[in-house]
């Protein structure tokens, strides 16, 4: 599988993306026309400094957010004219989300906090339970069922959230800044994860960093400035200029 | 979907123990609450009947005066003897009478007194009454002719007089009357009004009149009827006989009561249930506060979760899903609620009727209704937490802090 063959079916589309938040005076234009193609298999990471978009772009391209002008097609799908509800639907099947701030439940176990999105899918106990020790086995988590968040450390905290994100086994995993509240060790640890999934399992890869370091990782590198993209690189690219 | 948000709302409650208690503390007590009052008044008025039926319902009681409103009389001239021996004589189907007079008295015995109520009678009272001995006798028919000054005690008068000491051949201080004590009453207890029955002092009807009150005046005819006979019929006649005896025109409203046990039942039972409806009603009250007790905790517990509600709906969980969650979660709560309440309320409901000496008649029919309405409480002061909770937009409720 190759990110980079141009003749794959897009997975994620963008096209004249625009996104206003406010009205009158107070408008904000978040996006100015984005046009973007993410393929099955891609790593990106998506960088800019604060305020560039990028975010916004994570939240639509994540189903979370819809564009106020242009179209965006999600396995071509086109998510603008979905309701809240459908493009939830969406979001349960398809998509993995991995935050800066973890975002677990507290006080509610590992195994709970990872089968929490296969509660939502209606799935027996049983099944649920073998699937969640699965994840938290691929994140290397495997006898770290029962404990809270708080007894956890922050890397290992990151590593139930991806378990969570990946136990579905989604289409696409959108991270925001995953290694945002981690030291640089912990951080490295957490992007080898994301990438051996990326490359083993084939799992598309949107991540939103402003670290170089971080970025290095991806196979594609997208960068945002005042709302559009400014660049977008292939590995192979940056590979040979670096 | 139900079974989820149930399974969602059991793993919230338990994850925040001590605020989940406080949160239905307030339906537990209203609930409690509720069942206690009920459940008392219903034995109050079980034992009203049950004690009013023991007397039995063919006795009719006739009193001067005309109830007035709650509690009051008005005041008329009193009966005499001859009208309770012409309640006897002229009335078919009147199988005895029993003229009474009584008056409040202090009981004095060498230097302990006791305030109590002293009634003249005549052995006929007992029959009708049902009233025995516990020992000593009745009167002599020589004594209640001459006016003696003997008494008959109740078991209270007993104790409270002469302690463990023998009552009889003493004699009692009543008024300027010294009377010697020649019988005890069976105890009969506490009555339902909760006025001991067992705190009265019996002399003959004439030794009362000539001694203690100074008149010939009868205040109480009580009168038992025939078996088969119609109570209602012997009511009308004695009405009628003692409108002609006391000379009221027809165009006068009665200036006296007959009184029939049945009736007498009705008032008291319907009393004591106007009670506890009350009671209830007040205890009711609580249960509201309580929902929004709930509501007001489920509010602040959707805006402490607001990123927790973002990470579920980014994960993908549907409106209806969080609304669910969030509603299941405070009918949980109150049903919770609800049952504790109802365990603490039988409970309390068992000591306090113990307590209080009255039986407790355990009525299924508020235990299920309180059970229903704190989960009623539940869903509606849950739903509006739960609405607002399920319209949260992900991306700003991922960002709360």
């Amino acid at each position: 599988m190759s990110g980079t063959d141009s003749t794959a079916r897009p997975l994620l589309e963008l096209q004249g993306v625009t996104k206003v938040y406010g009205r009158g005076a107070a408008a904000m234009q978040a996006l100015r026309g984005v046009d973007l193609r993410i393929d099955a298999g891609e790593f990106v990471a998506v960088m800019g400094p604060s305020g560039s978009g990028k975010s916004t772009c994570l939240n639509i391209l994540g189903c979370l957010d819809t564009p106020s002008a242009g179209s965006y097609r999600f396995g071509g799908v086109e998510v603008g004219t979905l309701s809240r509800n459908q493009r939830a639907e969406l979001r349960r099947h398809y998509l993995g989300f991995v935050f800066q701030g973890f975002n677990l439940l507290n006080r509610t176990t590992a195994l709970e906090n990872v089968e929490l999105p296969l509660l939502y899918r209606g799935m027996h106990i049983a099944e649920r339970h073998r699937l969640a020790r699965e994840a938290l086995a691929a994140v290397g988590l495997a006898g770290w069922e029962t404990h809270t968040p708080g007894e956890l450390s922050g890397g290992q905290q990151q590593r139930v959230a991806i378990a969570r994100a990946i136990v579905t086994a989604p289409d696409v995993l959108f991270a925001d800044e995953p290694t945002g509240n981690l030291d640089s060790a912990r951080s490295r640890e957490i992007m080898e994860l994301i990438t051996a999934f990326n490359r083993e399992r084939g799992l598309t890869i949107v991540m939103v960093t402003h670290e170089a370091d971080m970025a290095a990782f991806a196979t594609r590198r997208v960068h945002f400035l005042d709302g559009h993209i400014e660049s977008d690189t292939r590995a192979h690219d940056f590979m040979e200029t670096a | 979907m139900v079974w989820n948000a149930l399974l969602l709302a059991l793993r919230e409650i338990r994850r925040n123990v001590l605020r989940s208690f406080l949160t239905i503390l307030g339906i537990v007590i209203g609930v409690a609450a509720v069942i206690v009052m009920v459940t008392l008044g219903g034995g109050a008025t079980a034992q009203v009947t049950a004690q009013i039926a023991s007397l039995g319902t063919n006795l009719l009681m006739v009193r001067p005066g005309q109830r007035m409103g709650f509690g009051q009389m008005s005041t008329a001239a009193q009966f005499d003897l001859a009208d309770a021996e012409a309640i006897e004589r002229e009335i078919r189907s009147v199988l005895a009478i029993a003229p009474a007079s009584s008056a409040p008295t202090t009981a004095v015995f060498g230097n302990r007194n006791w305030s109590t109520s002293i009634t003249g009678i005549d052995n006929r009272y007992f029959g009708v009454r049902n009233w025995t001995l516990a020992s000593g006798r009745e009167f002599t028919a020589s004594e209640l002719r001459a006016g003696s000054s003997v008494c008959i005690i109740g078991a209270t008068v007993r104790k409270e007089l002469f302690g463990a000491q023998d009552p009889f051949g003493n004699k009692l201080r009543l008024e300027k009357l010294s009377c010697e004590v020649i019988g005890l009453l069976q105890a009969k207890g506490q009555s339902t009004m909760g006025s001991d029955q067992d705190d009265l002092v019996l002399m003959p009807l004439r030794t009362f009149q000539r001694r203690i009150a100074g008149t010939q005046d009868i205040g109480l005819i009580q009168v038992s009827v025939r078996d088969g006979a119609s109570t209602e019929q012997v009511k009308q006649d004695i009405e009628e006989l003692l409108r002609t005896r006391r000379h009221i025109s027809p165009s006068e409203d009665d200036d006296f009561q007959v009184l029939d046990m049945k009736e007498i039942t009705q008032m008291l039972a319907g009393t004591t249930q106007v009670l506890t409806a009350l009671l209830g009603a007040v205890a009711a009250v609580s249960l509201l506060v309580g929902g929004i007790g709930i509501m007001n905790i489920m509010l602040v517990s959707v805006t402490e979760r607001t990123r927790e509600i973002g990470i579920r709906l980014a994960i993908g969980a549907l409106e209806r899903e969080v609304l669910m969650q969030f509603l299941v979660e405070a009918v949980v709560l109150a049903a919770f609620g609800g049952l504790t309440g109802i365990v603490l309320a039988l409970a309390a409901s068992v000591v306090l009727a113990d307590l209080m000496s009255i039986p407790f008649v355990f009525n299924p029919g508020i235990v299920v209704l309180a059970f229903l309405f704190s989960a009623a409480v539940g869903v509606i002061f849950g739903f509006f937490p739960a609405r607002k909770a399920a319209r949260l937009d992900p991306i700003e409720a991922l960002r709360h802090e």
